[in-house]
């Protein structure tokens, strides 16, 4: 079976939530639905306070080309634009609205029928997707149309969906696969129209053989799609890792997926664009996994952006007594929350409760030079070596030895059996030396 | 300006850490309500592995030839291996806790370690005494004046050992004779090495199949490749380390030794197989030359490193004056594992195809 070929790690897997049925989670009184994305420029408002909004209508503009439209996911009446918390940890542009019913768009097709005809252009359907502020759901949130449109003189020759969920805990992409697998494999067609390609490939690792059959069972109806079982292993689910291990071709350092002619997408993105072009619905609500060691009521939730994810914790049974740390998204990448104050965003893949006693980091020792990091790192770097060059701050030395291919999948840290904490450091250097390389190519 | 921020980034993490925390939580006096959350980086998780974890499976991993040791050098083998461990162990939290003045790390394993290395490289008949400067050669001079665990440039088992040949070479190579249980310690009978053998100086050559086993007068860790690979092969299936070191440097010792032995077969008489089996090879290639500390950081470097120490090691035996060269080689090759790891670069992802 597959497998990208370079380090990787395999953690415990702990999906305690796989096969449970997608619940729909309460609308909340208020939505604050955030403006701001992780990557790209902000959405700037386009709702005044006092305004009465409907479920997809738009309330914030893209500003600039890699940025993404804002739809309301509720109806009611804009309380007021403010700050608020967001996963980064950041109070960001967000807007507040008072739920008032649950009124929708009357464009927007409602019905479960499952579509499978598209007469829309190539350029058409990139419109949709971009007017309808599809992003990236499996937590980078990077805009969909973005990854579309090829720079000049770049042409695609395949379209790989991700389908790989390699972080532990998480599940949504797997019970979006289970339930939602046509209208998946329809947003597949419909990607495969935009990019001009007759080739697509589902990754999906080996630990949802359920989601593998079906998937396979579906594809037989379509033209050029085929659904390919991946050895499980971390981070399979990053876009070189997951291009490797489909199509054996590595990704030059520096340069984009499309250098090999692969564009990459995850399936919820592909549902969202199912539902973008096929029924004509605005990305305002996504498939959120709560889950942790002590919680009761394990699930995949099909939460409205805006909602604070207290809600949902609540509905999956509250908050353990025991939680030291609350994480949003994968245990592996995800970021650790100060409050459940934070409502769902575009990239809020899940929300894992982490026991305290698992919670706290043990003591650093000295690095024994063992070199389980740099067999674990995907990339090939020497995570020991970066940590003491960020240390000691050797940004030059730090460029030379590629800290900016760092992927930041924490397989280093992981693997360290001095529990070093390679990775905070590593970031750390990045964020310096990207900043160098930032400033060089002004001075160009 | 870093350390700041990362000061603060952990201050949390502290907290938790501290006893204290540990010792209100279990008396239930701190509920963990939500402003005494943990915020720390990703990732979230741990693979669980330890220092000690990693020093334990070598431990593991030496068990066989420990045992080979113990049947075939009898008494004085359980004397020199506990003296050694002992003492490396004391010597180490007697430096950290009274000369260093810091925490001690004698729990991690890494002194045990060393003291059952260094006795498994020593004639089993050695007095205590010896064995006990040895240690404190190993542990004070080759680990601790470095900066303990993880800076030590030479492999301090292998440091102490060479001392002690240097220091006391008639105590050092008179090796006793492999007797099934060996009552006897000091005054054990001696037996020549094979190498010693070859050099010139006696006469009868064990067969092959008791060099195989272990039959046959040596250091009391070495003699056994079966009990030594059977260790090998429990550490590649922990993952403890790659094969690339050992392998590397059997496979120069016996590719280097094939050729001058078909070249002139009159004046290299010895046969590979028979290198292979002698000595101090298979120790030295499976458990001194994959020390982590003292060995390049990726495979590629890790196959030149043992290449470097098969070259040395045949040029010793071969035309040096000692009988056995491993230690020196894998000394001298740790000399140039800084070197090594700054030339050598891993794989890299992506990496441009030479054109
Ligand atoms: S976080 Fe960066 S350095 Fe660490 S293993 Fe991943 S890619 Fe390598
Ligand atoms: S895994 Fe940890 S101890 Fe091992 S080489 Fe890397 S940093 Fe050092």
């Amino acid at each position: 079976m597959k497998t990208f070929k370079m380090g990787g790690i395999h953690p415990k897997e702990y999906k305690f939530s796989a096969g449970i049925q997608i619940q729909t989670a309460s609308i909340p009184q208020q939505a604050i639905i955030p403006l701001g994305h992780y990557l790209g420029g902000p959405s700037l408002p386009v709702v005044q306070k006092g305004d009465k909004v409907k479920v997809g209508q738009m309330i914030g503009q893209a500003s600039g080309f890699v940025s993404a439209n804002v739809h309301a996911s509720v109806s009611g009446v804009v309380n007021r634009i403010d700050v608020h918390l967001d996963a980064s940890g950041y109070k960001v542009p967000s807007v507040f609205i008072d739920v008032h019913g649950d009124e929708w768009l009357e464009t927007i097709d409602k019905s479960a029928e499952i579509k499978r005809e598209c007469t829309l252009s190539s350029a058409e359907i990139i419109k949709r997707i971009s007017d309808y502020g599809i992003v990236g759901l499996g937590g980078a949130t990077f805009p969909t149309h973005v990854k579309l449109l090829p720079p000049p003189g770049k042409k695609a020759t395949i379209l790989i969906v991700n389908g790989v969920e390699c972080e532990p805990y998480l599940t949504c992409d797997h019970q979006l696969m289970i339930e939602k697998g046509e209208e998946i494999l329809v947003g597949v067609t419909i990607l495969m129209k935009a990019i001009d390609v007759k080739r697509a490939i589902v990754g999906i690792e080996n630990n949802k053989k359920d989601a593998i059959s079906l998937m396979q069972k579906l594809a037989k109806t379509f033209v050029g799609i085929e659904i390919l079982p991946l050895q499980v292993q971390y981070p399979q689910g990053g876009e070189k890792q997951l291009i490797d291990a489909a199509i054996g071709r590595q990704v030059p350092t520096g340069t984009l997926p499309i250098e090999v002619g692969a564009v990459v997408q995850n399936v919820a993105t592909l549902f969202a664009v199912y539902e973008a072009v096929q029924k004509n619905k605005p990305l305002f609500e996504r498939i959120v996994t709560i889950t942790g060691k002590s919680l009761k009521n394990h699930g995949n939730f099909l939460a409205r952006l805006g909602t604070p994810l207290a809600n949902i914790v609540e509905q999956a049974g509250g908050v353990p007594e025991d939680t030291g740390k609350i994480v949003a998204g994968g245990p592996m990448m995800g970021r650790a929350l100060s409050s459940l104050e934070v409502t769902v965003a575009k990239g809020t893949s899940g929300v894992l409760l982490i026991p305290a006693l698992e919670a706290a980091r043990k003591n650093m020792q000295n690095c024994i030079r063992c070199t389980k990091c740099v067999v674990a790192c995907p990339m090939g770097l020497e995570p020991f070596l970066l940590m003491s060059q960020s240390e000691r701050s050797m940004w030059t030395e730090m460029e030379n030895e590629r800290v900016m291919d760092c992927i930041e999948c924490g397989c280093c840290s992981f693997a360290c059996p001095s529990n070093r904490p390679l990775l905070d450091h590593i970031r750390y250097g990045k964020s310096i030396v990207g900043k160098i390389i930032r400033t060089r190519q002004a001075k160009k | 300006m870093v350390n700041q921020l990362l000061e603060k980034l952990y201050e949390p993490v502290r907290l938790k850490n501290s006893t204290n925390f540990k010792n209100l939580l279990a008396a239930g006096k701190l509920s963990n309500s939500m402003n005494k959350l943990i915020i720390s980086p990703s990732p979230h998780v741990h693979s669980g592995d330890s220092v000690w974890k990693n020093m334990r499976d070598v431990l593991i991993a030496l068990v066989p030839a420990y045992l080979a040791g113990l049947y075939f050098f009898g008494l004085g083998a359980l004397i020199i291996s506990f003296t050694a461990m002992l003492s490396c162990v004391v010597f180490e939290y007697l430096i950290q806790r009274y000369l260093i003045k810091g925490s001690t790390s004698i729990t991690d394993g890494s002194a045990l370690l060393t003291g059952l290395l260094l006795s498994f490289n020593l004639p089993s008949n050695l007095p205590v005494w010896i064995v006990i400067i040895g240690s404190l050669i190993a542990i004070g001079v080759a680990k601790m004046s470095f900066g303990g665990l993880g800076n030590n440039p030479f492999n301090p088992a292998l440091v102490g050992r060479v001392f002690l040949l240097i220091s006391f070479p008639a105590q050092m190579t008179s090796w006793p004779k492999p007797i099934p249980f060996n009552p006897a310690y000091l005054d054990a009978v001696t037996a020549a090495t094979p190498l010693a053998i070859l050099k010139g100086q006696f006469s009868e050559i064990p067969s092959t199949l008791n060099l195989f086993l272990g039959n046959m007068g040596g250091s009391m860790g070495e003699v056994s490749a079966l009990a030594l690979l059977i260790g090998f092969v429990y550490l590649l299936i922990r993952k403890t380390i790659s094969w690339h070191i050992p392998i590397s440097i059997l496979l120069t010792v016996f590719i280097f030794t094939g050729i001058l032995h078909l070249v002139n077969p009159e004046l290299f008489s010895v046969s590979p197989l028979f290198h292979l089996l002698t000595g101090g090879l298979m120790l030295g290639a499976i458990f001194m030359a994959t020390d982590y500390v003292t060995s390049p950081m990726n495979p590629r470097g890790m196959l030149i490193f043992g290449f470097g120490i098969g070259i040395i090691t045949v040029v010793i035996r071969v035309f040096g004056s000692y009988p056995e060269g491993v230690s020196f080689a894998i000394l001298i090759m740790n000399a140039f594992t800084p070197l090594i790891n700054t030339l050598v670069k891993p794989k890299r992802f992506g990496e441009a195809k030479k054109a």
